[in-house]
């Protein structure tokens, strides 16, 4: 069964990835796509576990993340794009008035 | 009548409560009216009282149960026999004639209704102590006296003088009230009771030497405090700040023999301890001869009547010390007489030069207040001891009694007995005879008192005659009226030998007389030459033998130092660092913990991260 090996292995090192880019990167929209590949790292467990246990219940469960995922996606643009008329920046190091 | 004894208490009572609530409304007639009024109907009921319990041994009288907790009772009840009877008819009655006079001596002044306020709480703390069945009330009575006597010395206190004295006063008082009160511990602890009936009944069974000794040593401690005796009379010679007539009553004829009452009172007791009434007679012996030898070179007439207090309640104490006393008692009681109208008649001389109170700067008065005079040389005689007069009867039945039992204490009698006759007659040839050496302005306005002050001493100039009568030899009226209380015991009736000192006090008293005549009004530059000759000595004696430095020295400045170490160094840096400190504590853990708040959402997440990868890991490795 090689092939669910790599698949989890692959989901691994995306979700990695993605954390990582949380982590590391300044641009808050690269945050957010980090935070999609890191969902989608997810989804591609939830598929390869659902083929290896040939039960469905994994695949709908992907449904559920994406629609999750897409609504969040939409607050967190708003959220960005407004803080981006206040400050004109979109860099997260800028935001830290909650200093102290 | 004595079932209304009650009475003597509330009516002071009564008078306190409307002056103090509407004195200043109803105006000065009205406060003398309700004040005197109000001593008065407690004398009057005092008498009925003194009547009503002669020969009996003593009635108990409830009043309320003050504390009740567990087993433990104090009841408020009133103990009446001829002692008690004895002691509220005397504290009544000069507080009677003493109010009367200071309606005339306070007349001016402004807070006229606090001050006869004061006089009737002092007469009901007094009468309470007086009264009492038991040891906690008669506390009562003892600390009540003591609060008026501070307010009373302090009534102007605009003067530091006035304000230092009162507090002087209450604070050595407390030193002896320590002891009073480590005494009634003692009688609590022994005897689970504090009703004087109850543990005179089971003393002689229940009391070993020891336990009995400390317990009189202790409340003689106290009485050594209120009563003014070596070593806490040095209140006595300030509160001399008080308006006149409060050193009339409260340290002349009543607050200051509160002492000796409380003794007499607890003779039961000191009969069991031969160790203590040694020590009360020595102590008793030695401040009257001490004190006598301050009065000699004093030169503030009222300070000479200080002094010759301390001195004179030194023999009440040695009576009672060697055992008499009901002779204590007679004492005690044709001494508030004479003394009380020894401090009017002085009150009188300084309402008529407006204060002056030093014999140096006095002289030649009894040409103008000549009613002033002739009842200060009663009273003059009567405290030396002139026979006929008063205190000749009293004071000599000490000295018989005091000679029983030790030549050594009669001999310092004796002696003391000789100084008093010549400081009080020096006061009042320098004060009343010769030229004048007031000022002229003084001198000329110088009138004699009115009649609401001379009546009062009148009347007191009677009884200091005539109060001895009740106490002859053989005539012991005041004696035998004390006998069911206490009884005198049987005395040797040595009959020749009691006549021959009864002489030699006489011709001791008339001697002294004599010798001040000499030195004061025959001779007046010997006085100043002996102080020049024998300086060292006048100076000891005008200096007061140094005691209140002393004292300053050795107990009130480390004291101070204490306090001050406290409030400058201890409180500020101890206390205060502790609590700021702890405040300070919590500042910077504040700020320590404030450095993980970065407002960074990136290292909010990677703490995330981290938090998850621990629990995980938890879950991985267990």
């Amino acid at each position: 069964m090689d092939a669910i090996r790599y698949l989890l292995i692959l989901s691994a090192v995306l979700f990695t990835i993605g954390a990582a880019g949380v982590l590391l990167r300044r641009n808050a929209l690269v945050i957010f796509m980090c935070i999609e590949i890191m969902l989608n790292a997810v989804n591609l467990t939830f598929i390869a576990l659902s083929r290896q246990l040939q039960s469905l219940d994994g695949q709908i469960f992907v449904f559920m993340v994406m629609a999750v995922a897409a609504a969040e996606v939409a607050i967190g643009l708003g959220i960005i794009v407004s803080i981006f008329r206040h400050r004109a920046t979109t860099d997260v190091n800028d935001v830290s008035l909650l200093k102290g | 009548m004595v079932a209304y004894a009650w009475l003597m208490l509330l009516f002071p009572l009564l008078g306190v409560l409307v002056n103090a609530f509407f004195g200043r409304r109803i105006g000065k007639r009205a406060v003398s009216w309700v004040a005197c009024s109000a001593i008065g109907l407690s004398f009057l009921v005092a008498l009925g009282v003194l009547v009503g319990v002669a020969g009996s041994k003593g009635i108990e009288q409830p009043l309320f149960t003050w504390i009740r907790a567990g087993n433990f009772r104090v009841e408020f009840s009133l103990l009446l026999d001829p002692l008690s009877a004895l002691m509220a008819a005397v504290v009544t009655g000069v507080s009677f004639l003493i109010h009367i006079y200071s309606v005339g001596y306070m007349a001016e002044d402004p807070r006229y209704a606090r001050y006869f306020t004061y006089l009737n709480l002092f007469v009901f703390a007094m009468l309470i102590l007086v009264l009492a069945n038991n040891y906690l009330m008669m506390y009562v009575g003892w600390e009540g006296v003591g609060l008026c006597s501070y307010l009373l010395i302090g009534f102007w206190f605009e003067r530091k003088s006035a304000a230092d004295a009162g507090k002087k006063a209450f604070i050595v008082n407390r030193v002896g009230d320590v002891g009073f009160a480590l005494g009634i511990m003692l009688i609590f602890a022994t005897f689970g009771t504090l009703q004087f009936s109850e543990v005179f009944r089971r003393a002689p069974g229940v009391l070993g030497p020891a336990v009995v000794t400390a317990i009189t040593l202790l409340l003689f401690m106290g009485a050594t405090g209120k009563s003014a005796q070596i070593p806490l009379y040095i209140w006595l010679p300030d509160a001399m700040e008080g308006p006149t007539p409060v050193s009339a009553l409260i340290h002349a004829a009543t607050m200051v023999t509160a002492g000796v009452y409380m003794v007499a009172r607890n003779h039961v007791l000191f009969d069991m301890a031969p160790a203590t009434m040694t020590v009360v007679a020595s102590i008793g012996a030695a401040t009257a001869f001490f004190a006598a030898t301050m009065a000699l070179v004093e030169k503030d007439l009222k300070r000479i009547l200080a002094y010759s207090t301390i001195s004179q309640l030194g023999y009440m104490f040695l009576a009672v010390g060697v055992g008499a006393y009901s002779a204590g008692m007679f004492h005690l009681t044709t001494h508030a007489f004479f003394k009380a109208l020894l401090f009017l008649a002085a009150g009188s001389v300084m309402h008529a030069l407006a204060g002056e109170i030093n014999i140096m700067k006095l002289g030649g008065l009894r040409e103008k207040l000549p009613t002033t005079y002739a009842v200060f040389a009663v009273g003059a005689a009567a405290l030396a001891g002139v026979p006929l007069f008063s205190g000749f009867f009293s004071k000599d039945e000490i000295l018989w009694r005091a000679f029983l039992r030790s030549p050594v204490l009669w001999l310092v009698g004796l002696v003391t007995a000789l100084l008093t006759a010549v400081y009080i007659f020096r006061a009042l040839f320098v004060t009343f005879w010769g030229k004048t050496r007031a000022e002229k302005k003084l001198w000329e306005h110088a009138h004699e008192a009115p009649a609401v002050m001379s009546v009062p001493m009148l009347i007191l100039a009677v009884l200091a005659v005539v109060g001895g009568y009740i106490g002859l030899p053989r005539l012991s009226l005041v004696e035998g009226y004390l006998e069911p209380v206490l009884p005198a015991g049987h005395i040797a009736e040595a009959g020749a030998l009691e006549w021959v000192l009864l002489a030699v006090s006489a011709v001791v008293a008339l001697g002294g007389i004599a010798l001040a005549y000499y030195l004061y009004v025959v001779r007046p530059e010997a006085p100043a030459r002996l102080s020049r000759q024998y300086a060292p000595l006048y100076t000891l004696l005008s200096r007061k033998y140094y005691v209140d430095e002393f004292y300053m020295a050795v107990v009130v400045e480390p004291l101070r130092r204490v306090g001050r170490f406290i409030a400058e160094l201890f409180d500020p840096q101890v206390v205060d660092g502790a609590v700021n400190g702890l405040a300070r504590l919590a500042g910077v853990c504040g700020e320590g913990l404030g450095t993980l708040q970065t407002g960074r959402v990136r290292s909010y997440a990677l703490s995330i991260l981290v938090g998850v990868v621990i629990i995980l890991g938890y879950f991985l490795l267990r």
